[in-house]
């Protein structure tokens, strides 16, 4: 039995492909003829894997798709394969289990030459019948004894009946294929489990988006992603730049450049002077200063000026690339799942997930889906308000004005205190007390310090949903750090002025000092050895870039420390001391007035972005900067991951973020761009310094670019380069680009309307095509009737006012038709 | 043929059900020996002990409607909770089961406990009513206050997370 089982086994597959199944999903035909090669015995650890396949392969798409591709399949191994599944389920079938048997049980009853045709075309009928009714069967919402009962009833007859329906092909080659197939599939699948195994931070995220909803971890997952672009900038900076000086250049002590003066060689090694990135530190890899100009190093003729060129341009034009894109593809994706009619039904009966059979997650789904609900609630809530419009209206308008008179006194401030502090520098900084020499960044802290506070307590005034508050506070902030930044730059390029003019001096310098050298040497015959110079004591010229390089580093580390010490400070000592003082305190702590504190997303999310604007800025002349970048993420989500579920609690208003983020990558584009503007501007005005870095010696960095191309490249490379940057051709190139650009975008608008256009057509179709209860019932009536009595127009008449008055409002009077109870 | 039931029974779940209560239920099922384990047993089975709704499921999948489930049910219960079974078949399981009061309606009594369930009775009672009142704003189709089996259906045959939700692989 087992045996004859096999061999229908294997001639059904045939038979399937016969008759023409593989015409449907060739991937999930080929999963289906696959099953049913193999013993029903072990369907059902099959079928297990089946499942994760179908799961796991979809995994990682959009929900809508994930589950769009999963019906498909579903839809297909149901119409082809329920053997294998009704095997699995055990139900207690004899042994065939076969669904759909094509059996070509050579020795049956019947003999098709003892049938006339017509009577051979019944039975065929009959056959297929059953065969039908016997893959509908787990469609049917019986009970399991009457399923059983009719697909043995149906089984026996298809059995006797089935006769001469095909013959048997190649098999072999068959199964070799179907085994192929099986282990690719099985590839395939393993390969998506790691990819999704390899996303980092996963389960955390997760854990705090079920407790926090979804705006808190909106941040987290900001986080991740940053992580990860600074991981690919690290790899840049460190692959191509870093390790190639080190292992191929010119060793520490060899050159000037790459050795400590000899006026702070006894300090070097201090921990204080580390700290402050002076010393060893300043004379590494880590800063520009170290590079030597030498055009090719190492046995490879590694082009180090023209890799340092090329790494901090591709850099910035990485980071644009990746924000652009994922900025696009947010803008997709936010047209597509965007079905809202359904959002509390769907809620309710299919957000509880199933397969969940651990206490611990389940209380982490319950949370979820109590602040899923708790945030549909509130949006529910906010669309209802109805207000009066023009009270609103002066209010914001009110609000806004407050908010820019703050800005303006913000920045006035700033300005006020910078020209004081230049003032101060030139008169000597020792003649000032403490506060006037920090004035500054005092200022600049206090200001960062209250003013938000300040918005926070505006916006009050403004009435908006919490999402769209969020959003105003954190682009008000913004505007307010960005004079930070400004002062900064303002700082920065006076050091780099004074750094210059010192450099002239220098330079002066050296020459006398070598002419002294010169003349001492001259002096004793000409015949004494040629005097060595240690490298140590070789006069040097201020590099500014390095110095630029050690004041972004110092930046990035105080700024760390910062907010690391305002996390414990802020978050935990407050979160400990509201937890034990209260039980001795006469108000309740909890409750009242500290509290524990809330997760601050936009501050901390401004905080990620103006991090990164910095890194931009230094990382060509401090490559270290990424790597730095990258240990203080990876730090900063363990940390503020703990110290959120440790000592937050979720926000009382709990909102949904919005789903693209797009506007977070609005601010980081805005922030890249601003970043990137200095960094260019030095390179392409200021003449690198003379003694250091790698492109010592030329007249501007860019030039690296123009020897490049004139010595490696074959000449007429150069001709056809600098005919290109003439300024004939440049323009019309700008005209056409901008061209482009408005034609892309009139297209793309007239695209998306026709998608609402088209959206719309559907909805109104699926709904007449459904299920609306009255128009089939009307629809068999109707049918019934006489086809054509009253022309097109009743029918359609009909259908046209039962969907008004089942779908529009609820309020309109009953549907004419009775409904179905 | 009937001798061969036992033979082609997937081992697996049929050892699974017989895990639950070796004592009660015989090796050999040839013939048809009517055994019922009580709902505690399959309550407290791994895949479902920590499903709000495991009670409901059994209630609906047991012949007496009590929650105590023969082979059969058994059976019949993880074959619609798997992930082959059909959509619709799945719908009208779901239905079932979350009509609590099994009167092939569910209404706002019904939604009320489905929902309290849900989140274990954190929200509050008028935050309850609200969402009530949305559903049956949503998916009531044919305005009498309630969801029928068809206004459910409708509704979720659109839901994109239904099919991966409604399943328990064991």
């Amino acid at each position: 039995e087992r045996h004859r089982a096999k061999r229908r086994d294997g001639d059904r597959e045939k038979k399937k492909r016969r008759k023409g199944r593989r015409r449907r999903a060739s991937r999930a035909g080929e999963r289906e003829d696959e099953k049913r090669a193999k013993n029903y015995q072990e369907s059902e650890g099959r079928e297990r894997d089946e499942e994760e396949q179908a799961q796991i392969k979809t995994g990682k798409t959009a929900k809508t798709k994930k589950n769009i591709k999963n019906e498909k399949t579903r839809k297909v191994e149901q119409e082809e394969g329920e053997a294998e599944e009704r095997n699995a389920k055990g139900k207690k079938k004899h042994g065939s289990a076969k669904k759909e048997e094509k059996d070509e049980d050579g020795g049956k009853c019947l003999r098709p030459e003892s049938l006339s045709p017509e009577e051979l075309e019944k039975l065929k009928e009959a056959v297929d019948e059953r065969k039908k009714l016997i893959q509908g069967l787990r469609g049917k919402p019986w009970s399991m004894k009457k399923k059983l009962v009719t697909l043995r009833e149906s089984q026996e007859f298809v059995e006797k009946y089935e006769g001469a329906l095909g013959k048997g092909k190649g098999r072999k080659l068959y199964a070799y294929k179907v085994m192929m197939a099986k282990k690719w599939m099985k590839f395939q699948r393993d390969f998506e489990n790691f990819k999704t195994a390899c996303i980092p931070w996963e389960m955390k995220i997760k854990e705090i988006e079920s407790h926090f909803g979804s705006s808190v971890a909106s941040y987290f997952i900001f986080l991740r992603w940053m992580y990860g672009i600074n991981m690919i900038l690290f790899g840049l900076t460190f692959g191509l730049v870093m390790v190639p000086e080190a292992l191929m250049g010119r060793p520490y002590g060899s050159i000037p450049r790459k050795t400590v003066p000899r006026a702070e060689e006894a300090s070097a090694m201090d921990f204080a002077v580390l700290w402050d990135f002076g010393g060893y530190a300043q004379y590494s890899v880590l800063f520009y200063g170290y590079y030597n100009n030498q055009r090719a190093i190492g046995w490879l003729k590694f082009r180090m000026p023209l890799s340092y060129f090329l790494v901090g341009v591709g850099t910035v034009a990485y980071s644009y690339m990746v924000v652009i894109r994922t900025m696009a593809r947010n803008a997709n994706e936010s047209g597509v799942g965007d079905d809202n009619s359904f959002n509390f039904s769907w809620k309710t009966f299919t957000s509880w997930d199933y397969l969940i059979g651990n206490p611990e997650t389940a209380d982490n789904k319950f949370a979820s889906i109590t602040t899923s609900f708790k945030e549909a609630i509130l949006e529910e809530q906010e669309s209802r308000k109805d207000d009066n419009i023009h009270l609103t209206r002066f209010l914001r308008v009110l609000a806004n004005f407050l908010v820019l008179c703050c800005l303006a006194g913000s920045g006035y401030l700033i300005y006020f205190v910078v020209r004081r502090s230049q003032k101060f520098a030139l008169d000597g900084l020792d003649t000032h007390t403490w506060w006037e020499r920090n004035e500054v960044n005092m200022v600049m802290s206090l200001l960062g310090m209250f003013c938000p506070m300040l918005f926070d307590v505006i916006s009050a005034l403004e009435n908006y949903h919490p999402r769209v508050a969020l959003q105003w506070q954190l682009g008000r902030i913004f505007a307010l750090f960005l004079g930070n930044l400004y002062t900064f730059i303002i700082a920065l390029m006076d050091e780099i002025n004074l750094k210059r003019e010192e450099e002239k001096i220098v330079k002066f310098n050296i020459t006398t000092w070598e002419a002294s050298l010169y003349n001492s040497t001259v002096s004793e015959n000409s015949t004494g050895p040629p005097i060595t110079i240690q490298p140590a004591d070789v006069p040097r010229g201020p590099c500014w870039e390095t110095m630029v390089g050690q004041e972004f580093v110092r930046l990035i580390i105080s700024d760390t420390m910062t907010t690391y010490i305002t996390l414990l400070i802020g978050d935990f000592l407050r979160a400990v001391l509201v937890r034990f003082l209260n039980y001795c305190w006469c108000w309740d702590l909890e409750a009242g007035f500290p509290s524990y504190s809330e997760f601050d997303v936009s501050g901390n999310v401004l905080g990620l972005i103006f991090n990164q604007g910095m890194i931009w800025m230094g990382a060509f002349y401090a490559p270290c900067l990424p790597a730095l970048n990258v240990l203080r993420l990876h730090v900063s989500m363990y940390l503020q991951c703990w110290a959120v579920m440790c000592c937050n609690v979720p926000q009382e208003r709990v909102f949904k973020a919005s789903g693209s983020n797009n506007f977070y990558m609005a601010m980081l584009l805005v922030i890249l761009f601003l970043s990137t503007l200095p960094a260019i501007y030095t390179i392409v005005t200021i003449p690198p310094s003379f003694d250091c870095g790698p492109f010592s010696g030329k007249k501007r960095m860019f030039d690296v670019i123009q020897e490049t191309l004139e010595s490696d490249f074959p000449a007429w490379f150069s001709k056809v380069f600098s005919s290109a940057s003439n300024p004939g051709l440049v323009l019309p190139f700008i005209l056409l680009m901008v061209l482009a650009i408005y034609y892309l975008q009139s297209t793309s608008k007239s695209y998306k309307e026709a998608n609402v256009e088209l959206k719309k057509k559907l909805q109104t179709s699926l709904l007449q095509l459904l299920m609306c209860p009255c128009q089939a019932k009307r629809g068999e009536q109707e049918e019934e009737q006489t086809s054509s009595a009253e022309g097109t127009d009743g029918p359609r008449g009909g259908q046209k006012s039962c969907i008004t008055d089942c779908r529009a409002t609820k309020e309109q009077q009953r549907v004419t038709t009775r409904p179905r109870r | 043929m009937g001798n061969k039931q036992t033979i082609f029974t997937a081992q697996q779940l049929f050892d699974r059900y017989r895990d639950l209560a070796p004592q009660l239920v015989p090796l050999d099922y040839t013939n048809h020996p009517d055994v019922k384990l009580p709902y505690e047993l399959i309550g407290s089975m791994p895949e479902l002990k920590d499903n709000p709704f495991r009670q409901r499921i059994a209630e609906v999948f047991s012949e007496d409607g009590e929650g105590n489930m023969t082979l059969d049910d058994f059976l019949d219960m993880f074959s619609v909770l798997s992930e082959m079974a059909p959509r619709d078949l799945k719908a009208s399981y779901a239905f079932k089961i979350y009509d609590f009061n099994n009167d092939d309606f569910i209404c706002k009594s019904d939604l009320e406990k489905t929902l309290n369930r849900l989140t274990r009775n954190e929200l509050t009672e008028d935050e309850v009513r609200m969402v009530c009142e949305k559903v049956i704003d949503e998916a009531d189709l044919d305005n009498d206050g309630r969801l029928s089996l068809e206004d459910f259906q409708h509704m979720i045959v659109r839901a994109p997370d239904f099919l991966s939700t409604f399943h328990i692989r064991i």
